[in-house]
């Protein structure tokens, strides 16, 4: 999973396979932080508060 | 280290003329590997045995009855370049293809058992631990000290008991020797094979037995030169390092699926 | 009782009915957790699995909850990538579906294999090179995207929805909800076919090896097309079924209809492309390896029939049904459509597990036939009954569907809501 683990080559198929998958990883976890953070932000702005 | 310059292919040569199917090995290689067992095996679906001797018969009545005994251990299969099924199905890298042995080998403290590599295996080689291993009071004492007992929840197979090629390389460095030479590494099943049915070796050395019996053709899958030389289900592509010998034709082609593969339509 | 924290305007029933309703399911999940936890401290050994059955009941659970499951995938495709605004109606539902299907898939996952406490093994010493290890990723990603497409339902209950942080962060999630979307395609397009690949890989298995292209075979590519076909068909299925429990109308026809259009020409090209698939592997790929098409069928229980209920009867029939529009809009016929679709998907995946292992590969050996035990089917129904608890507080709490309470308006408000569909079904029709 990671290069440090003793089964990794850096070779093509770990480069594309884990690639894809720190990349799919990265986006929902941006996506995430952005969402929480504007979420703070907007709260902190007073938005929201008439629901 | 020099001794691994040398790329070895341990395999087998199988003579089923031979055979008298009385079991040796089986019990040879379950004494010798740890080999767990149950109160009752009466059902080999989930019964361990690495070593597993089959019956095959001709199915024709008498006089022309005919039967064969097919000792069947893991074949190490080589498939394309070390693609062996079961190998490149484990999903955690819990067994490997060895090129310096193309021994096939499995991690038991790795497997997670998830038994893909079983699905894979046309061969029935691998066998999971449904029950913890229970030996009867004092046994334990007899296991080998070179082999770990396999826990509950894994896969285990035939390492070509690869636990005394170990130890006759230690020997071979600590004498300072190049090669482990073909005596000091032979497998259980071999050695207790009162019928001398089997022959274990480097396929890729030309003074061992195996290879002087097999000649595997490198150009043409590694199949053997002999005539009466075949492999089990050759025609899968799986490579496997385990040949059989027989002068019946019937078993041979039974072996093939001859019902139906392009030997059977003359190719 | 707890009537604040149903959506604003919906009737539900009484608090003494849904508990009733909850405890009898919940009997059956008790069962089952039952079943679970004598798996996990025995061991496997309380299956009827065995070493010709490594794989069984619970890995064509796992295949089928995947590929019922696709809808979630394929309507959030349709809805954010493409552009198919009417399916917001649908898209809830599908999303809670989708998170049942995938929740247990994880779940069994967890119970079949050998050493569940290794079970990070799969994601710390990955094999790149096995599909299992694809599928592992993959699924678990999927995962994390339908939690996220699932959280701001919660967050939109009437009383959670008062909390600003939590309405914000709602808000702010429906905002970025395409990106979550599209990465839970993309995932999916790999774990479905992943999960093909499975067995279409297994080149010492004649019965579900296949050819293909690069590193994947035919059936990776015929799996994710599967899922995204039946998928949908899954959603609607699930959708009737709970119109009928609840008496009420829960999603616009238009929008149904919309969505088994588009399943069923993804179910009729893919029952093409499986039927030729399936006959190029009887004539050319199986016996390149020594078996001809008549071995495989060859045994009382695994007879030709199963092709034919998988191609015919769960592949051709509802997609015709489907793509034509007297087919999809007749109720029966949907619901026969939709009902048969799920059949044949499930056939589909059983066969692609339980006949790999039940055909005979050593010339020597016999068919291998397998029954579950007890502990296998109750661990099999648990995610039934948890899916039916979740789906049942899903309704009652949170606001699932959009256009519940003009689609069960008063008789004289009704009318004026199906007049004004009409243009939009017409369009829909003309698409």
């Amino acid at each position: 999973m990671f290069p440090f683990n003793f089964e990794w080559i850096w070779d093509m198929s770990h480069m594309v396979f884990m690639g894809g998958l720190w990349y799919a990883m990265t986006i929902l976890g941006i996506g995430m932080t952005y969402c929480l953070i504007k979420a703070v932000v907007d709260t902190l702005q007073g938005k929201g508060a008439h629901h | 280290m020099e001794m691994n310059a040398r790329q070895h292919k341990f395999g087998m040569v199988i003579d089923l003329d031979k055979c008298t199917g009385c079991g040796a090995c089986m019990v040879a290689c379950m004494a010798e590997n740890n080999v767990p067992f149950k109160v009752d095996e009466t059902n080999k679906r989930d019964s361990i045995t690495w070593m597993r001797v089959y019956k095959l018969t001709n199915g024709k009545p008498y006089p022309e009855a005919d039967a064969c005994f097919l000792p069947r251990p893991c074949m190490h299969c080589e498939g394309h370049a070390g693609h062996s099924p079961c190998v490149s199905v484990c999903p955690a890298t819990a067994t490997d293809y060895s090129s310096e042995t193309g021994v096939v080998s499995q991690i038991y403290t790795r497997c997670f058992g998830c038994r893909y590599c079983m699905a894979a295996c046309p061969y029935h080689a691998r066998y999971f631990n449904w029950w913890d291993p229970v030996w009867p009071d004092g046994m334990e004492k007899y296991l080998s000290p070179n082999v770990s007992p396999r826990m509950r929840g894994v896969v285990e197979k035939c390492s070509f008991c690869y636990h005394r090629y170990q130890l006759a390389r230690e020997k071979a460095i600590y004498e300072e020797r190049d090669e482990v030479a073909e005596e000091e590494y032979q497998t259980a099943c071999t050695q207790a094979c009162p019928a001398g049915a089997i022959v274990f070796g480097d396929l890729n050395n030309p003074d061992h037995q195996v290879a002087r019996i097999v000649q595997p053709d490198a150009h043409h899958h590694f199949t053997g030169h002999s005539k009466i030389a075949f492999r089990l289900l050759e025609q899968l592509g799986t490579n496997p390092k385990v040949y059989y010998l027989t002068e019946r034709e019937w078993v041979r082609k039974m072996c093939d699926q001859y019902n139906f593969g392009p030997q059977a339509a003359g190719h | 009782m707890d009537s604040a924290l149903f959506p604003k305007g919906v009737k539900r029933c009484p608090t003494w009915q849904f508990a009733l309703w909850i405890g009898a399911v919940g009997i059956v999940l008790l069962w089952g957790v039952y079943a679970m936890l004598l798996c996990w401290l025995k061991g496997l050994n309380q299956t009827n699995m065995n070493d010709y059955y490594g794989f069984a009941l619970w890995i064509w659970a796992d295949l089928a909850v995947i590929a019922l499951g696709g809808g979630a995938f394929f309507t959030g495709f349709l809805r954010y990538i493409v552009g198919k605004d009417e399916l917001k109606n649908i898209i809830n539902f599908a999303v809670l579906i989708g998170f049942i299907c995938y929740s247990s898939a994880l779940l069994i996952l967890a119970i079949d294999i050998g050493q569940p406490l290794r079970g990070w093994f799969i994601f710390w010493h990955a094999n790149v090179h096995s599909m299992l290890t694809e599928v592992a990723f993959c699924l678990s990603c999927y995962f994390g995207v339908l939690t996220i497409e699932y959280i701001p339902l919660i967050l939109e209950n009437r009383q959670i929805d008062r909390v600003p942080f939590f309405h914000n962060l709602a808000h702010n999630m429906h905002e970025v909800m395409a990106v979550f979307a599209a990465t839970g395609a993309f995932l999916s397009f790999f774990h479905q076919g992943s999960l093909g690949g499975v067995a279409g890989v297994l080149f010492g298995r004649p019965f579900a090896f296949r050819e293909g292209i690069f590193i994947w075979p035919w059936t990776f590519f015929l799996f994710t097309w599967s899922a995204a076909a039946f998928g949908p068909c899954f959603t609607i299925f699930l959708l009737k079924i709970t119109e009928k429990i609840t008496a009420k109308k829960l999603v616009k026809d238009s929008t149904v209809w919309l969505l088994a259009k588009i399943s069923g020409w993804m179910m009729l090209t893919y029952i093409i492309a499986k039927t030729i698939d399936t006959l190029y592997w009887l004539t050319v790929t199986a016996p390149a390896a020594g078996y001809g098409a008549g071995f495989f069928y060859d045994n009382w229980f695994y007879n030709f029939g199963w092709l034919f209920v998988e191609i015919v009867v769960g592949g051709f029939i509802p997609a015709l049904i489907l793509v034509s529009e007297k087919g999809r809009r007749s109720p029966g016929l949907l619901f026969l459509a939709v009902l048969l679709g799920v059949i044949g998907v499930s056939v589909n995946r059983w066969v692609m597990v339980l006949q790999v292992m039940a055909v005979p590969v050593m010339p020597f050996d016999t068919w291998a036939l397998y029954y579950p035990s007890w502990q296998e089917v109750a661990t099999t129904i648990l995610p039934v009954a948890y899916g039916v608890i979740l789906v049942s507080l899903s309704y009652r709490y949170l606001p699932v569907f959009p256009n519940e309470m003009e689609l069960n308006a008063a008789p004289a408000q009704a009318e004026a809501v199906v007049d004004e569909e009409l243009p939009v079904q017409a369009a829909v029709a003309r698409a």
